[in-house]
């Protein structure tokens, strides 16, 4: 689908005004006691707070952020894992809704996710040609008896010896399992990868190979990458563009030269000088004060007001705007008004 | 610096005789540590890092067994004491701060309970002055309104909190030697920052000696004074952060240092080590990396002994690597 207006092609995924929330569920009594203002309310936590994204054709997007941000929410409601509370998805232009249907399964299917845990992700009791060939036989992708050449293929391609698919996921290590996890996502050829943490749980010169595995398929199969990951070094490593979460808000968006060169947020720089580097120095760490604030209860205006050493009065009532600080690099700080 | 080393760790081997055979988690390691510095101990999932830092501790499991070497802690040969001996040291004299603080504290018991508990297991004071002493501990890992959260639960923590409340039990009795077995890994980079800066302020004012043990190169540059890497159940080089890290010896140190993500340009594949870190049950003869090393030879088919190629810097290799290496570009 082309833009009549300008001729350029839509971004392959887009998320716009996306929210989720959730509650948890109250019982009758609990209820009653809310209704009349006896019993405590019921808990909401904002795991996204409005986040507007675009993931372009062929761009590997890097998200980034601490525990809790609500990265692997937005992750999880990128590939159809969760439905938003509000908000609109779109991929290639038309939303998430238009492909419900059972005509339009191969779009459904380009969007696959690979997850953090390659031990927790895969089911003990299945044999690797029945993790890797399921799916794509059930779609109807390959007929049954085509799977085992199928399943051959795709262990080749992610580096894995074909004479194991008769064994079990425990007979493999992590690394082998991260590399299994990969080929189930690439079996129903998708477009778009959602990679939770995906390197997160391997050995530093395990991840190094998983990583390059993800550098090469990218390039054989054209591929686009959401790629999740707390860690800046594997991040600035891999991806065209960053975007940098807080507590369920974007609060910068740049290429990663451009945001690791020239951080504007002051939680952004705050990030920026905690990653630990290898080049040998003694160095004195210099904390950012304070913890991530609980979701359940964010604090009002920019919500990395209480451990900003920048805070002012604005910041603790009014939310900063997402605006361009310079041409394609987003921030959202109110300093930038002030600078 | 005093000459003799606080702890001196020669030979120390570590076996575990299960029904499938003998796996040598520790294997001939020899360190040493001085008051007031810290130690890297850095080594990849199943190198023994974490088995070295159980054996200077004594909690060593069946079927595991320090069958030979010497722990030498002020003097001591910790290897030849009995269970009583050992208790009277461990979370006085060494304490231990492990990678998961639920493994430190009791989820039904409140943290002053815990805290107390520690101080009057090893000193004959008032529970007033435990209690006192506890609070002291909070404050020095940095935990804000200490009154209030003594009182508290673990599980009314977060992750960061409860690891700050595992570090205060290890400090209250305030040890000589701290062993902290990845107590930074599972949390987020700001909080990781917030307890390395905490431990290094500590170690600095009371000189006590730490081991820090990791599988991030990145912790140990900042932090630690000497680094020590091991490699299936053997130490493969020590030395100096600086000199280790700036011009490691050993191939895997080096695989090691090139694969990580910024030393290499961005976009490009990483230069990676090939293979993946052996089995150490039936462990034979020979240098256990020689399977995934550039440089292998024939000779590496019997294992290499430990050389001191320049003042304090150990590596076991016969073909450790020569030439400096190019400074990363910043």
């Amino acid at each position: 689908m082309i833009s009549p207006v300008t001729g350029e092609q839509p971004p392959l995924v887009a998320l716009r005004d996306v929210s989720k929330r959730f509650a948890s569920r109250m019982d009758l009594a609990s209820r009653i006691a809310a209704r009349v203002g006896a019993g405590p309310a019921q808990q909401v936590v904002r795991a996204l707070d409005s986040v507007s994204l675009e993931v372009k054709q062929g761009e590997v997007l890097g998200l980034v952020g601490e525990s809790g941000c609500g990265k692997s929410t937005l992750g999880r409601i990128v590939a159809r894992i969760l439905e938003p509370t509000s908000g609109e998805r779109f991929w290639r232009g038309a939303p998430y809704s238009a492909f419900d249907g059972r005509s339009q399964r191969a779009e459904r299917l380009a969007i696959q996710m690979i997850f953090q845990d390659p031990f927790a992700s895969l089911n003990p009791r299945l044999r690797i040609v029945d993790v890797i060939g399921e799916a794509p036989v059930v779609h109807g992708l390959i007929g049954r008896e085509d799977r085992e050449a199928y399943v051959a293929d795709l262990m080749a391609r992610v580096g894995l010896d074909a004479s194991t698919a008769k064994r079990f996921p425990h007979q493999f290590s992590g690394g082998q399992r991260s590399r299994i996890g990969i080929a189930r996502a690439l079996a129903v050829q998708p477009q778009f990868l959602v990679c939770d943490e995906a390197v997160a749980a391997l050995d530093v010169s395990i991840q190094a190979q998983v990583l390059n595995l993800f550098i090469r398929l990218r390039e054989e199969l054209s591929l686009t990458y959401l790629f999740i990951s707390h860690d800046l070094g594997v991040v600035r490593h891999l991806s065209d563009r960053v975007a940098i979460m807080y507590l369920g808000r974007v609060v910068e968006l740049a290429t990663a030269g451009e945001v690791f060169a020239r951080p504007n947020h002051p939680y952004t720089q705050a990030l920026l000088a905690e990653i630990p580097t290898i080049e040998p120095r003694k160095r004195a760490f210099q904390p950012i004060r304070g913890e991530i604030p609980s979701p359940l209860s964010p604090p009002p205006g920019c919500h990395f007001h209480p451990r900003c050493p920048h805070s002012t009065e604005r910041c603790r009532r009014e939310q900063p705007a997402f605006r361009e600080v310079a041409p394609g690099h987003f921030s959202a700080c109110h300093l930038n008004d002030t600078k | 610096m005093s000459a003799e080393p606080l702890l001196q760790v020669e030979g120390l081997r570590t076996h575990f005789f299960t029904k499938a055979g003998v796996v040598k988690a520790v294997d001939d390691v020899s360190f040493s540590v001085a008051r007031g510095k810290v130690m890297g101990l850095v080594g990849e999932s199943g190198s023994g890092k974490s088995m070295t830092g159980y054996s200077i501790v004594g909690l060593v499991d069946s079927p595991g067994r320090i069958v030979g070497g010497r722990i030498l802690f002020d003097g001591v040969d910790l290897a030849t004491l009995d269970p009583v001996a050992w208790r009277a040291i461990r979370g006085k004299r060494i304490a231990m701060i492990f990678q998961d603080p639920m493994m430190t504290l009791n989820p039904v018991l409140r943290v002053d309970t815990q805290i107390v508990e520690a101080v009057l297991a090893h000193a004959g004071v008032s529970r007033e002055s435990a209690l006192a002493r506890a609070r002291e501990a909070l404050v020095r890992v940095g935990i804000a309104s200490p009154d209030e959260r003594l009182r508290a639960y673990p599980h009314q923590f977060s992750g960061g909190m409860r690891q700050r409340v595992a570090i205060a039990i290890a400090l209250v009795n305030q040890p000589d030697l701290i062993i902290a077995d990845e107590p930074t890994t599972a949390l987020d980079v700001t909080i990781q920052g917030q307890i390395l800066f905490e431990m290094q302020k500590i170690c600095a004012e009371s000189r006590t000696a730490l081991i820090w043990i990791t599988h991030d190169l990145s912790v140990v540059a900042g932090l630690a004074d000497t680094v020590c890497v091991m490699y299936a159940g053997r130490v493969v080089e020590t030395g100096r952060v600086s000199e280790v890290l700036g011009q490691p010896l050993h191939p895997y140190t080096r695989g090691l240092i090139d694969s990580v993500p910024s030393r290499n340009r961005r976009g490009e594949p990483l230069r990676q080590i090939p293979g993946m870190t052996p089995s150490l049950l039936g462990m034979g003869e020979g240098c256990a990396f020689r399977e995934r090393c550039p440089a292998a030879s024939a000779a590496c088919a019997s294992s290499p002994g430990v050389a001191e190629l320049a003042r304090g810097r150990f590596v076991r290799c016969f073909h450790p690597v020569g030439e400096p290496m190019a400074a990363a570009s910043p």
